[in-house]
């Protein structure tokens, strides 16, 4: 608003710059649809200009199975998001409703394990998965984003649970609610804006996941990411074919983001506006 | 036996004792009113009830049965909440009828009973709207209504009115007590309005800093109040209370009965405002017309103040001269701890 008033003289300055910002930001993301529809010669050639040919999407979907990766990241994105949910859910209903001194403490404890780069418990899992035979399995991959994925999961439902007047659960306590009754009707009919952008944010995640899916992972449990890594191999790179994988695998998340957005927003906003 | 026992009820929160043990006995169909200033404990005694706090210690038994202990949602009370605490998500059809789903009533049933209250309280037509499409009014009656519909062993208010303007507040106030009378459900009302207090109550119970002052009918209060706080707690204007030593022509009045360290009360509609030379001297200092009544406050000694109360008009001006008179028989006598002299009555 300070910024506004301070240039009153000069709106197009504004535009103009968020234009350049927008694009610079855009134009990786263009480049690489634009290389995706040309053969691997226009692709060097970095042509402008060029006729659009869908050949390095049918060759990417017969030499690597896209359908197989990518139903390793539906898989896991969503049986993660759900079992994310299932755990963060009751965490963040006793913290939100049942205080106490170190609830504080434990929020910013659990939020501390983000802060930690992944790369640091990448030995201990590796061996862990190794010896219990989960080595490039969904099962493992699973486990892991949900783990992940739970310290922003508690925090976003912490702050959407703590939304619901307390009068409220009181009344439906009075009025002969059970714990699960008291979820039922009050808690998750108040909250599902903030519950379902939680779900959408973290299925968001698990998708876009790379690290935990490139080290734990080969062909069998490979996601996407995995796809899109195998087109920068050593022996050379393939760029058209790097870029139809790329497109393919952040397509749908880019489909379902567009259509989310406004429940994606709410939710990190939850809270910041009364 | 009572129907709902208040045993010696302790609470503290953490090292600080909100209620410092609290006896009641409440009879069937009572209306019990707690009232005191804020910070008494008034709500808190109330959510003890509830069982929305946990006692520390003392019981608490209903209709024979201890429920001390026992889980809100299994004491069998309604309570009607002062932000109303309506579901926002449900119609006002379902918010009424919520208790029942969950205890699993008959759809048929549960329809009937939500119609009648609504009938009762003039909700038909609300029905199908949500808590955000109604008027504030309209909302407590949603809040009353949803707990008729229980029928439960006690209800509970928690300061339901002070969410309203001042004209609906009276209005509601007269449909409480209409409701009270009809239903003849045991209700224990929360307030820091006296006059919700003395208007609705069967008996009032004054509160203050955890403790029960006085219990009693409202007249009762008002004619016979067992120590200072609660003579200058109930009724507006507050009772004069004037201590022996400031004003030694009272002394005179108040006769022997007063201790020399004590002091004397008397309520305003007992002191009389007369002409320059009789009574006590002393100068006007406000006039207050409110048409029914007109309040005169006289400064008669140096820091002491008398309100006089009177039906009719005054043309008395600010500064004047008169006189007041006090007749002995309308005094209240008071030791130096502010305990009522002329009856000791012991908090029930």
């Amino acid at each position: 608003m300070s910024q506004a008033s301070s240039a009153p003289g000069f709106p197009w300055v504004r535009t103009i710059s968020a234009w350049f910002f927008a694009l610079l930001i855009f134009f990786p993301l263009l480049w690489l649809a634009l290389t995706a529809f040309k053969t691997e010669g226009q692709a060097i050639a970095s042509e402008l200009f060029f006729k659009p040919t869908l050949s390095s999407f049918v060759e990417v979907q017969q030499r690597s199975d896209y359908l197989h990766y990518a139903k390793n990241s539906l898989i896991t994105s969503v049986v993660s998001t759900v079992l994310g949910l299932l755990i963060a859910a009751p965490a963040a209903y006793s913290m939100a409703f049942f205080r106490t001194p170190k609830t504080r403490d434990i929020l910013m404890w659990v939020l501390s394990t983000k802060m930690m780069p992944a790369v640091g418990a990448l030995v201990p899992i590796y061996v862990m998965a190794q010896t219990t035979g989960m080595l490039d399995s969904l099962p493992a991959l699973i486990i892991v984003f949900t783990l992940s994925n739970l310290p922003i999961m508690v925090w976003m439902l912490y702050s959407a649970f703590k939304e619901v007047p307390n009068d409220i659960l009181e009344a439906v306590r009075l009025d002969g609610a059970t714990v699960w009754d008291e979820f039922r009707h009050a808690i998750l009919p108040l909250t599902m804006g903030g519950i379902a952008s939680t779900g959408l944010l973290c299925l968001v995640l698990a998708w876009n996941e790379a690290f935990w899916s490139l080290n734990l992972t080969s062909a069998h449990a490979g996601t996407l990411a995995a796809l899109i890594a195998q087109y920068s191999s050593p022996e050379g790179l393939f760029w058209a074919k790097l870029s139809a994988a790329s497109l393919l695998a952040i397509a749908p998340i880019i489909v379902f983001g567009w259509f989310s957005q406004k429940q994606l927003v709410q939710g990190l906003t939850f809270g910041a506006v009364k | 036996m009572s129907f709902l026992q208040l045993k010696n009820i302790v609470k503290e929160f953490g090292p600080v004792r909100t209620i410092k043990g609290v006896d009641l006995l409440i009879e069937k169909g009572e209306f019990i009113v707690f009232v005191g200033p804020s910070g008494c404990g008034k709500s808190t005694l109330l959510r003890l009830i509830a069982g929305l706090e946990t006692i520390t210690s003392g019981s608490l038994h209903l209709d024979g049965r201890e429920i001390t202990n026992l889980a809100s949602s299994k004491r069998d009370l309604a309570m009607v909440f002062q932000s109303y605490a309506l579901y926002p998500h449900m119609t006002v059809f379902d918010n009424m009828s919520f208790a029942l789903k969950l205890a699993k009533v008959d759809p048929a049933v549960r329809k009937e009973k939500v119609e009648r209250a609504a009938k009762i309280l003039n909700l038909t037509q609300y029905l199908e709207r949500t808590p955000k499409q109604l008027s504030g009014g309209q909302r407590q009656r949603v809040a009353i209504g949803r707990a008729i519909v229980r029928a439960p062993k006690v209800f509970l208010f928690d300061e339901p009115l002070s969410n309203l303007d001042a004209a609906l507040r009276g209005q509601t106030r007269v449909e409480i007590a209409n409701l009270h009378r009809s239903l003849g459900a045991t209700t224990i009302y929360v307030t820091h309005d006296q006059i919700e207090a003395m208007t609705l109550a069967d008996r009032v119970v004054v509160l203050r800093d955890g403790m029960i002052e006085q219990v009693g009918s409202p007249l009762d209060l008002y004619d016979r109040p067992a120590n200072q706080f609660v003579a200058q707690f109930i009724g507006t204007p507050q009772m004069n209370v004037v201590s022996a030593t400031t004003l030694p022509v009272l002394t005179r009045i108040a006769g022997p009965r007063l201790p020399a360290d004590g002091s004397v009360g008397v309520r305003p509609e007992y002191v009389k405002v007369v002409g320059s030379g009789a009574g006590i001297p002393g100068t006007v200092e406000l006039v207050e017309a409110l048409g029914s009544d007109t309040l005169i406050h006289v400064k008669v000694a140096s820091d002491v103040h008398l309100i006089a109360r009177q039906g009719e008009r005054t043309s008395l001006k600010l500064g004047d001269a008169v006189g007041v008179e006090i007749s002995q028989d309308s005094l209240l006598y008071f030791d130096n701890q502010g305990r009522a002299l002329r009856e000791m009555r012991q908090a029930a």
